[in-house]
């Protein structure tokens, strides 16, 4: 049961956040998250944000992956 | 009229007639229905379509259209893509009891003018109600019937290996319009329902070439369960390229969401169209033309004969099977 | 859609698969533990670009499959009871008990409803105060918060009608638990990325530790699938037998500490009783003494019926990777999604069914 999808969160209304998917929009319980702010991209799964994405990381992933930095056995 | 539909609004009676002569004629009104038979008379000669299809769908008001207007583009368009011009419909009408007059009245005014622009007209029907409980809302059937010109042949054993396949615009909007619409998942969209009637798309489509093999629209079960059914009535190998498929992306959001695929998800307004390769730019630029086709694309071939299965080769590169749908689509939490 | 297209990239992908080539010299037995990497695998069509020295097997990584055949019988006894409301994810609606599914008590006029989230099961309680709204409670630690969170806000709003069948169950033992068998040679695990945004990597600790395989917890496109495979191959090639977080975006080395908070203060572990693996001990969740009042098993007298796995069903095998489900006689012959036998076949995740759908 692992199906989570990234959204973006679009307004805060106390313990819950009303969260965006290119267009489609659901509330979401973020009471597992600290410090979530309009603009932020949470994981939805079965109607709670479980996590946030952290977009540096994102970013230094698809860095690695597009630049080639294995080790070329 | 009464403020709700009644259990004698079936019966036959006087309140049957009030509400046919108050709401149904005079929406519905053409030569054949005015003469208020017991049956349609005409005279027609030739290649005969004749098809029929019930509409059950809920709610029966979703973003895009009504149960009333999916009533009518659903059989004309089971007669276009068989190249038919549907020329005469029957609508059936089964309502719940308790059911609100003005409701009623709103979908016999979307069927009448859905009938009206596709040019078709509505020459028979019935009206019964039944008990509160016993059916959801209202039901309608309607049957269909369309003529066929001689040199038309189209039929979904008809595929040959070469053929594109070319579908008119974005896939799964129907579904996903119905879905949201249901409000079971809570899920706020913009998502309109695709639902029109196809055949003045068809006529151009059929005018611009000779060499159309299959039509089919892809409704219940989607792209996926339509293209399984040509490959097996054709005992064809299909071939679908998933960077061709044309998908808005908020239907793609609202897939991810509840984990379904939207080449499983309704279309009401698609036509699938096989057709010699040849003929595949000048079909696709007629399509596009029409209003009901501008995001039209080429969406896979025909590759081979004796191998009836529907392949998909993804966007990474590898291929994998697309199955009809089993059962029903219910949203993954898995 | 962001953070989900970038990891499909193509051309990041083809560049994976021709690293991953390297690795030549030797066959490698990777497992996924997640019924949603076991699709996402399969639609993707990532084993048709892999070389053929790099096995990927599936494991118990869908929490449907899981589920011992006692535990669905009994659901499906409580959704028998006059006065129930069952509410459910619909991954287990046409799970095959022995006698029948919640599909079928449907049609038999059951009240069986889908959710979507578990949020939805409270306000249909408090929509139908009348009646005992229970949710069946399955999934893993991606999913055991949310339920620690209704199952908290019940108590708190005084929603007295409502309760879960408690069949949370917890991937690291289970994981345990199969090398323990030493049935197959399991090289290295691409671990759950969502199990794992709640858990942290420490949870896996004790499988470099203790059994010397490596673990790579892993995203769900295929770039980091691809990604993590690398990683896996390029720890086995160097003996290591860490856990090394790949998706990093999503998951953070300590977890969810909130997350882990909610479910600390409602779930306690326990033994639990899997599909294929038998009762692992301390693998799954119960209610704690403070909420126990609202478990299922307790509040209703469900019968003891003999539940039966159907003959010859290899769910159980396939489960433990030690076959696939071409190896089964009744698969694809008799075991069809519209018939199936065993949950793998009907569960949107389970194994048989992403091989019946996709690689026929």
């Amino acid at each position: 049961m692992c199906l989570a999808i990234p959204v973006k969160v679009i307004k805060i209304k106390g313990n819950l956040a009303e969260v965006d998917m290119a267009g489609v929009k659901r509330d979401a319980d973020v009471r597992f998250l600290e410090n979530v702010k309009p603009g932020d991209y949470v994981l939805l799964h079965a109607g709670f944000a479980i996590e946030k994405i952290d977009e540096q990381q994102a970013k230094e992933t698809l860095k690695i992956l597009k630049d080639v930095y294995y080790d070329q056995d | 009229m009464e403020e709700k539909i009644l259990l004698a609004h079936g019966s036959g009676g006087k309140l049957s007639h009030r509400l046919l002569n108050e709401l149904i004629y005079p929406n519905f009104s053409n030569p054949i229905l005015d003469k208020a038979e017991d049956a349609a008379v005409f005279k027609l000669k030739g290649k005969l379509a004749f098809t029929t299809d019930s509409f059950v769908v809920k709610p029966i008001f979703f973003p895009g259209a009504d149960i009333g207007k999916l009533s009518i583009c659903g059989t004309v368009n089971d007669l276009a893509v068989m190249g038919a011009k549907p020329l005469y419909l029957t609508a059936s009408c089964i309502v719940e009891e308790g059911f609100e007059t003005a409701v009623l009245q709103k979908l016999v005014k979307s069927m009448a003018k859905t009938a009206k622009a596709s040019g078709v007209k509505i020459v028979g029907g019935d009206f019964k109600v039944v008990e509160k409980g016993a059916c959801d809302n209202i039901f309608i059937n309607t049957s269909g019937i369309g003529l066929i010109p001689n040199d038309i042949d189209i039929s979904a054993g008809n595929a040959r290996v070469g053929d594109v396949i070319i579908i008119n615009g974005f896939i799964g909007e129907h579904g996903a319009a119905v879905m949201s619409g249901r409000q079971d998942y809570k899920l706020k969209t913009s998502i309109k329902s695709d639902c029109a009637c196809l055949n003045g798309l068809i006529e151009n489509i059929l005018r611009a070439s000779g060499n159309i093999h299959v039509m089919r629209d892809p409704t219940r079960g989607g792209v996926a369960t339509t293209l399984n059914e040509i490959a097996i009535q054709s005992n064809s190998e299909i071939q679908i390229e998933e960077d061709s498929l044309p998908i808005t992306e908020e239907v793609k959001g609202f897939c991810e969401i509840l984990g379904i695929d939207p080449l499983y998800m309704a279309n009401e307004g698609k036509v699938l169209v096989f057709a010699k390769n040849k003929d595949a730019k000048k079909i696709l630029s007629c399509i596009k033309k029409h209003k009901l086709g501008k995001n039209s694309k080429v969406i896979g071939r025909v590759t081979a004969k004796n191998n009836p299965i529907v392949l998909l080769n993804t966007s990474i590169g590898s291929s994998r099977i697309i199955d009809m749908l089993s059962g029903e689509q219910l949203p993954r939490i898995c | 859609m962001k953070y989900i297209d970038e990891f499909r990239d193509k051309t990041i992908v083809k560049d994976l698969a021709t690293r991953i080539k390297k690795y030549s010299d030797r066959q490698f037995n990777l497992m996924e533990v997640c019924g949603t990497h076991t699709m996402a695998i399969f639609r993707s069509g990532i084993k048709q670009i892999l070389p053929e020295n790099i096995n990927l097997i599936s494991g118990p990584g869908c929490p449907v499959c899981v589920s011992s055949q006692a535990d669905i019988d009994s659901m499906l006894e409580l959704s028998k009871k006059k006065n129930v409301i069952v509410t459910t994810f619909g991954d287990m609606l046409k799970v095959p008990g022995t006698k029948s599914s919640l599909e079928k008590e449907r049609a038999n006029g059951c009240d069986i409803r889908i959710v979507y989230s578990p949020m939805d099961c409270l306000e249909i309680a408090e929509k139908n105060r009348g009646r005992e709204t229970v949710f069946l409670a399955v999934g893993f630690e991606t999913t055991s918060p949310a339920v620690a969170s209704i199952v908290s806000d019940a108590k708190e709003k005084n929603i007295k009608n409502f309760s879960i069948y408690c069949c949370h169950k917890l991937i690291p033992p289970a994981m345990e638990a199969l090398l323990a068998k030493k049935e197959i040679r399991i090289d290295g695990f691409i671990c759950p990325g969502h199990v794992s945004a709640i858990t942290g990597s420490k949870a896996y600790e004790s499988i470099g530790r203790d059994f010397k395989i490596p673990c790579v917890i892993s995203g769900f496109e295929p770039t980091d699938i691809l990604e993590t495979i690398l990683m896996l191959l390029k720890q086995i090639k160097e003996k290591k037998a860490e856990v090394e977080i790949q998706y990093s975006r999503a998951v953070r080395p300590e977890g969810n500490p909130l997350a882990q908070k909610m479910l600390n203060a409602v779930f306690t572990e326990s033994d639990a009783k899997w599909r294929g693996l038998g009762t692992i001990p301390k693998s799954g969740l119960k209610l704690n003494d403070l909420y126990s009042a609202m478990e299922a098993k307790s509040r209703f007298s469900l019968k003891n019926i003999p539940s039966r796995e159907p003959k010859n069903c290899m769910c159980a095998e396939v489960l433990r990777g030690l076959k696939k489900p071409l190896d089964c006689k009744l698969f694809s012959k008799v075991c069809t999604p519209e018939n199936p036998f065993g949950p793998c076949m009907v569960s949107s995740e389970g194994t048989c069914a992403a091989w019946y759908k996709y690689n026929r």
